[in-house]
């Protein structure tokens, strides 16, 4: 009991000391767990020894459980819409990345099977830092990180059936487990027995998990709703276990199914805090394991190898981007952001060990190249974007006619995207000239040759703001993806508290983040238009217009006082419920506060029953009294 | 001391020269609150509550505004059709606004010349607000004569500037207790106010 508690003192303690630590250096959290697993492992600091192997054991089940999400957020919809992108570029990337690093291994004296299994492995990007990279500079949304999203969906999804592919590579019989199921089949009665097991998760999905979960929601205890979540997923990776399964494979697949079942956001809203948890301790595990005598000894052939990787990976994705008609520094945004080897080949290189389909020398290699590769993201990002992107394609400021005086714009829209440049059009027409600045280069292009002042790059970097005017403007409006809005205001008001702010924010979560920061001007870009939208539904219904146009505006009011009384009161809520869960509370208590809400303004046009009332009755004591 | 609350209503402030200059001259004062209504409620949403709880805490309430068509702009009239309100500003129990002054402050394009029987518009200004003042007198407040600036293409800037002190003065007036209605009696039009003002 001790020693656990020493353990988890030892794991937490490092974790709660390195990841801000990460974060803060723009390194991501994932990086920070695996610095932690590295700082406690049996070569720096000596915490952890052996067990650093059984402890990465138990956290794989981390794994299973992203991968449960994983298929609980796979939107079938989302994909068949990008079905193109996805399986054109994301098969593209994982074949052709596998075939070059296949041939490299090839020469370096391994056998087909497992340079094949080495390749598949090194092919997978991280998606955690891909995305959260994306995300952070408010780049989702441009070419670029459309295709980076559409690699990294093919990347997940391929991840199940290379796991069902791997056992078929194992020529020797696998070193770990022992007493499963398919142990001594021949190859294509395995692959029977998987698709079986496939068949049987999805029955048992359908028809007997939700009908469970629907008896345990109607019991209201949400603890118990945790726990079933967790004996779903525990479950059927135990069963997939004895079949001789990956509990991966099935669990994914049970995400899959329960994706269309109400019960979807609960369920990922209870299993988040494990899997990050889990997530944590796997990835700190694997710090923990990374082999650093092995690279003292090679340390020449260790980052070589990694390096030729990257650039592998980077060539893959670059003839890619260009075929798939991105710009070139679009194309270069492409291939800095995925030239990793992701968190999935962790997962992959553990799976490929057990098989024995690699030794332990090139599996421990492989995963110390795996974490070095993740380490230079960032640098690798900041480096595009500080001296890549500068020298091709589009330029950073726009050029300037030697002869004119640069004018100085009172307004400097950040983003021109939908919103941003119907504001910029509103302000054009009426005569204001703004100074865009946005960080998408085939955007910017097209302004710049309609004859607009556009400043390219990441609107929230002070440099940028500081090229653009941001000393003389006056107001700012700020446009940019929402996740990066924060990061924005925290510049200006930190190098430009002169500046006005006038933010667009997607929703009321976001728009509470920005009132925390004290922005006083917040728009949240649907509630206008639902409330216009809502008026018209009024006027079908024979409302008259302008009655339901005054509805509408008194409801945005109320809406906003609103908004101020619910974010006053949020912090203590927030405590316990996370995400998808507080917006659904909070939904509640504003359809509870609108019951009784009374939008009539008064106005009673000189003839509502109230006036017809009252005058009767100063008649009826005029008259008893007269 | 009374308390005085200005309702500025011009839809298109950046446009009149005359009013850009009475708005210069407006006092500072604790005593005096001013309301750019156009400025507050550019959708015409005005806040009923919001209004009517300001008028109750005020004794002199200037109506500040052009003559359009012989009348108030449109939010003006929306201000008085939403806030002077049944119930409250007239009818039963409505006798929030007893006792209170109305005082009009009104530009016209046209000279005082023309807004008389004989004149262009065939009637005295006094004439044409006769519906404002007989809505203050049915929710029982005193009807203060106007305070008109008039043939504003006209008056040059050191005569604009002269009205503007005026105008300045006079506010300064009811808010200090120095003008009252005693002041104003028997005056018809307002031309009285124009020399008689303090």
């Amino acid at each position: 009991m001790a020693s656990f508690l020493a353990d988890a003192v030892v794991y937490l303690g490092a974790a709660v000391l390195c990841v801000p630590v990460a974060k803060r250096l723009g390194l991501g959290s994932v990086l920070g767990y695996l610095l932690a697993g590295v700082l406690i492992g049996p070569f720096l600091l000596g915490f952890i020894g052996e067990e650093g192997k059984d402890i990465m054991h138990f956290a794989e089940f981390g794994v299973v459980m992203m991968l449960f999400l994983v298929g609980l957020e796979l939107e079938p919809a989302l994909f068949w819409r990008m079905r193109r992108q996805v399986l054109g570029l994301g098969g593209a990337q994982v074949a052709l990345t596998t075939v070059l690093l296949m041939a490299l291994t090839l020469i370096a004296g391994l056998p087909w099977q497992a340079a094949l299994a080495a390749g598949l492995a090194l092919s997978m990007s991280s998606t955690a830092i891909a995305l959260q990279s994306l995300k952070e500079k408010g780049l989702s949304n441009t070419a670029a990180g459309r295709c980076s999203f559409a690699v990294l969906l093919f990347q997940d999804i391929a991840v199940i059936p290379i796991l069902a592919l791997l056992p078929l590579l194992a020529v020797a019989a696998p070193v770990t487990g022992g007493g499963t199921w398919i142990e001594g089949l021949p190859g294509w009665q395995r692959t029977l027995v998987v698709l079986l097991a496939v068949g049987a998760v999805v029955g048992l999905g359908r028809y007997v998990v939700v009908p469970l979960l629907r008896v345990v929601a109607r019991t209201h205890l949400r603890e118990l709703f945790v726990a079933s979540a967790l004996l779903l997923v525990v479950g059927i990776a135990l069963l997939m276990e004895t079949v001789g399964l990956s509990p991966a494979l099935g669990t994914f697949l049970a995400g899959v199914v329960l994706a269309n079942s109400e019960y979807k956001h609960e369920l990922e809203s209870d299993l988040d805090p494990f899997k990050g948890l889990l997530l944590g301790l796997f990835f700190m595990a694997v710090g923990a394991s990374i082999n650093f005598p092995l690279i003292a000894e090679r340390p020449v052939l260790i980052v070589g190898a990694t390096l030729l990787v990257m650039v592998a990976k980077a060539a893959v994705l670059l003839a890619i981007g260009r075929r798939a008609g991105l710009a070139t520094d679009q194309n270069l945004l492409f291939g800095a952001g995925l030239g990793q080897v992701g968190e999935f080949a962790f997962v992959l290189l553990a799976f490929i060990a057990q098989l024995g389909l690699l030794d332990g020398t090139w599996t421990d290699g492989l995963m110390a190249l795996t974490a070095l590769s993740m380490t230079p993201t960032p640098l690798v990002m900041l480096f595009n974007e500080r001296v890549l992107l500068p020298r091709v394609g589009t330029t950073e400021a726009p050029e300037r006619a030697a002869d004119t005086v640069e004018e100085r714009n009172r307004v400097i829209i950040a983003g021109f995207g939908h919103f941003g440049s119907t504001v910029g059009r509103l302000l054009r027409a009426s005569g204001v000239h703004a100074t865009l600045l946005d960080n998408d280069s085939d955007q910017v292009d097209l302004l710049r040759k309609m004859g607009f002042k556009v400043y390219y790059g990441d609107a929230t970097r002070h440099d940028l703001l500081e090229s653009a005017g941001a000393a003389e403007a006056e107001v700012l409006v700020c446009a940019i993806a929402p996740e990066a809005a924060p990061a924005l205001v925290d510049t200006v008001k930190r190098h430009f508290p002169h500046l006005k702010l006038l933010v667009r924010s997607r929703n009321r979560m976001d728009a509470y983040e920005l009132m925390d920061q004290g922005v006083p001007h917040i728009y949240r870009e649907s509630i206008d238009t639902a409330l216009r939208l809502g008026a018209d539904v009024l006027h079908e219904l024979g409302v008259r217009a302008h009655t339901a146009h005054r509805a509408a505006l008194r409801f945005r009011s109320y809406d906003e006082a609103a908004l101020k009384e619910l974010a006053a009161r949020r912090g203590d809520k927030q405590e316990y419920l996370s995400g998808v869960r507080a917006a659904i509370a909070e939904q509640e208590e504003l359809l509870r506060k609108d019951i009784g809400l009374d939008l009539d303004d008064h106005d009673h046009a000189w003839d509502s029953q109230e006036m017809r009332d009252g005058i009767a009755a100063a008649q009826r004591s005029t008259r008893a009294t007269g | 001391m009374p308390r005085v609350l200005v309702l500025f209503a011009h839809p298109r402030l950046e446009r009149s020269r005359t009013n850009r200059a009475l708005l210069k001259a407006l006092p500072a004062s604790d005593r005096i609150t001013f309301r750019d209504l156009y400025e507050l409620y550019p959708d015409m949403q005005v806040d009923v509550r919001a209004e009517q709880d300001l008028l109750a805490a005020h004794d002199v309430v200037v109506l500040h505004h052009p003559l359009y068509w012989y009348s108030v702009p449109p939010l003006l009239k929306q201000y008085i059709d939403l806030v002077y309100a049944f119930g409250w500003a007239y009818g039963p129990g409505g006798t929030a606004l007893k006792g209170r002054t109305q005082f009009h402050v009104v530009t016209t394009g046209g000279g005082a010349d023309a807004y008389s029987s004989a004149g262009f518009h065939g009637h005295t200004l006094q004439e044409f607000l006769l519906p404002l003042k007989r809505t203050a007198t049915l929710c029982g407040m005193q009807w203060a004569p106007p305070f008109a600036v008039q043939g504003t293409h006209r008056v040059d800037d050191s005569e604009l500037e002269r009205i503007a002190q005026r105008y300045g003065r006079l506010l300064q007036g009811w808010a200090e207790g120095t003008l009252t209605l005693e002041h104003m009696s028997g005056t018809t039009d307002q031309h009285h106010l124009l020399t008689s003002a303090p």
